[in-house]
């Protein structure tokens, strides 16, 4: 029902476009995109403008796990609001398969909220709900009979794993069951995009992971496109095919996960990706590094292994192809995006002239080096 | 005690009851949504009207801020209007009435401000409509609130209407003033304030029963 709301929205006379070849239009139709979108609040004591975002321009793929990271204070948790409209943009567009939110009446906005899942940090559920109760609100919202109520709850129920908690009270469950019941009243009015606003920020490390791995078997099996905001390196890392990293209220870094993070470019990039693997430097070795050759010093390489090549041993073959004396000083393997991707900081005995074959050598072979520095 | 006197204090208790069943009922019909308007019409609420919010709000100040005795016999033309009369238990319920309905509107908008901001947004997500939003959201989750005020009021209102006996209210109060003090009959006067307690007592252990039985913010032992 709500659905068919939304279909006849996009295919609005005003958004002609979807009217020509709607099948087409829709499959080309990114779930969110965001245009040119800037949002600007008045500060508080003062005739200034904070500027919260800042031209951005995004597209978030249909069925994808879309991650927006950044630290706190950067924009996201305004960006993620203008998805379903609980924000306004001070100027640009943002469209939600192809309808611009902005530009609904408040009537036509709530029949395209109930089409978008929302999740928070501290659950927002209703204290004086059960969990059957609480999953049953959108639906109330949405006007359903207490029957038709009872066939969507109860099978949300058992996705989400906790039919045995129907009537209990969120005071009564865990953080990851009370996000679980959060997930599953998201899910009620059948949407076709999920937000999650740092919805795992506030549980430990085990819940998180089991929450990730619901998230993703919902994106999976329901192909239900999911866009969540989070500061926490590994959330993205563990379930978003692409990602945004966002600094300042801009985008500053966006594409696929795995790109993103193995090539780093940017600096909030990087400082995000501190705890990750191998980014970091052992001190020992920060202690003694120096920016500029000395005579009878050793070159520190790090080497980026991607995907397939992380498997191949190929510092192994720099020392009896090339001949060059390989000492592994720090290094780790990790998972982005379900592809393997190592990190490893070694010290290479040679000179200038060698140390570029080798870095040639590595390069031939799909893995990407840079030198960090000399130590005597 | 005689039996005249009893048959004057079961008729008091009654009187007293009367007036606080009417005055509370009538008061909070008007008082709760009143509260739900004061606590949702501020800027960027769910209906924003922020001047028409200033002036309830000073209206329900300068009603609360006046003496309830006062309140009494400044609004007699008001009170001749509504009850036909301005002596009586019937006209005492006018002031009575007006005297709650601004101390349950601020009650209410205190217990109905306490609600997670977080649940509203969350109910916005969803698609609800304001109106949804406060009877779905703001009404449910502050009803332990809501039924701690209204314990509150009616236990105001029983020591308010000791004071209507100035213009022919009756209730305990008056008989405790008229019997007890003025004819010195010092047991009329502890047999009122010993019936005041009890009725007191039973009011707020309904309604802290209530408020608890409402609120699922705790565990159940």
């Amino acid at each position: 029902m709500n659905m068919a709301i939304v279909k006849n929205r996009v295919k609005d006379p005003l958004h002609t476009a979807a009217n020509d070849e709607p099948q087409m239009q829709k499959s080309a139709t990114p779930m969110v995109a965001f245009e040119c979108v800037s949002k600007r609040f008045a500060a508080a004591r003062s005739s200034a403008e904070v500027i919260a975002l800042d031209s951005i321009d995004l597209i978030v793929p249909r069925g994808s796990v879309t991650g927006i990271i950044g630290r706190s204070g950067a924009g996201k948790s305004t960006l993620i609001r203008l998805v379903n409209g609980l924000e306004k943009p001070s100027s640009g567009r943002v469209l939600v398969d192809g309808v611009d939110v902005a530009g609904l009446d408040e009537k036509s906005l709530r029949a395209v909220r109930r089409s978008i899942g929302m999740i928070f940090q501290h659950f927002n559920l209703l204290s004086s709900r059960t969990a059957f109760d609480n999953i049953a609100l959108p639906l109330e919202i949405a006007g359903l009979d207490s029957q038709a109520i009872e066939e969507r709850v109860t099978p949300l129920l058992d996705l989400v794993g906790l039919s045995d908690k129907r009537d209990r009270y969120p005071s009564e469950l865990s953080g990851g069951q009370k996000q679980r019941i959060g997930i599953a009243r998201a899910l009620a009015t059948e949407p076709k995009l999920l937000l999650s606003d740092e919805a795992t920020s506030a549980l430990d490390p085990e819940t998180t992971r089991s929450i990730l791995a619901l998230l993703r078997q919902i994106n999976k099996e329901l192909g239900l496109t999911v866009l969540l905001i989070t500061h926490e390196m590994e959330v993205v890392k563990t379930i978003a095919d692409h990602v945004a990293v966002i600094d300042g209220g801009r985008i500053v870094e966006n594409g696929p996960t795995f790109d993103v993070f193995t090539g780093h470019a940017h600096e909030t990039t990087r400082a995000l990706l501190g705890g990750l693997a191998g980014m970091r430097l052992p001190e020992f070795l920060t202690n003694r590094m120096t920016e500029q050759p000395e005579p009878d010093s050793r070159t520190i390489l790090r080497v980026i292994f991607k995907g397939e090549n992380a498997t191949e041993p190929m510092l192994a073959r720099l020392g009896s192809d090339l001949g060059i004396e390989v000492n592994i000083l720090a290094g780790a393997v990790d998972e982005i995006a379900g592809r393997p991707f190592g990190m490893l900081v070694v010290s290479l005995r040679a000179d200038e002239a060698k140390i570029a074959d080798a870095r040639q050598f590595l390069a031939s072979h799909g893995l990407a080096s840079e030198v960090v520095g000399y130590v005597r | 005690m005689s039996a005249d006197i009893l048959a004057l204090l079961i008729k008091a208790t009654g009187q007293t009851l009367y007036m606080v069943a009417v005055a509370g009922l009538v008061g909070s019909l008007f008082g709760i949504p009143l509260g739900v308007f004061l606590a949702t019409s501020g800027k960027g609420e769910l209906f924003p009207a922020p001047s028409v919010n200033k002036v309830l709000g000073a209206i329900v100040n300068a009603t609360r801020s006046t003496p309830f005795i006062i309140l009494v016999v400044a609004i007699i033309p008001f009170t001749r209007l509504i009850a036909g009369t301005s002596i009586g238990t019937s006209a005492a319920i006018v002031p009575l009435t007006i005297a709650t309905i601004p101390f349950v509107a601020r009650l209410v908008e205190t217990a109905i401000r306490e609600v997670d901001p977080g649940l509203t947004e969350a109910a916005r997500a969803m698609g609800a409509s304001p109106m949804q939003i406060v009877f779905k959201v703001l009404l449910a989750e502050a009803r332990p609130g809501i039924a701690s005020a209204l314990t509150l009021t009616i236990v105001s209102l029983i020591g308010y209407s000791a004071m209507v006996g100035a213009v022919g209210g009756g209730g305990l109060g008056d008989l405790g003033i008229r019997y007890g003090y003025q004819r010195f009959m010092p047991d009329v006067m502890a047999t009122v304030v010993v019936v005041l307690i009890v009725l007191v007592q039973l009011v707020q252990s309904a309604g802290d029963r209530l408020a608890r039985k409402f609120d699922k913010r705790v565990r159940p032992r």
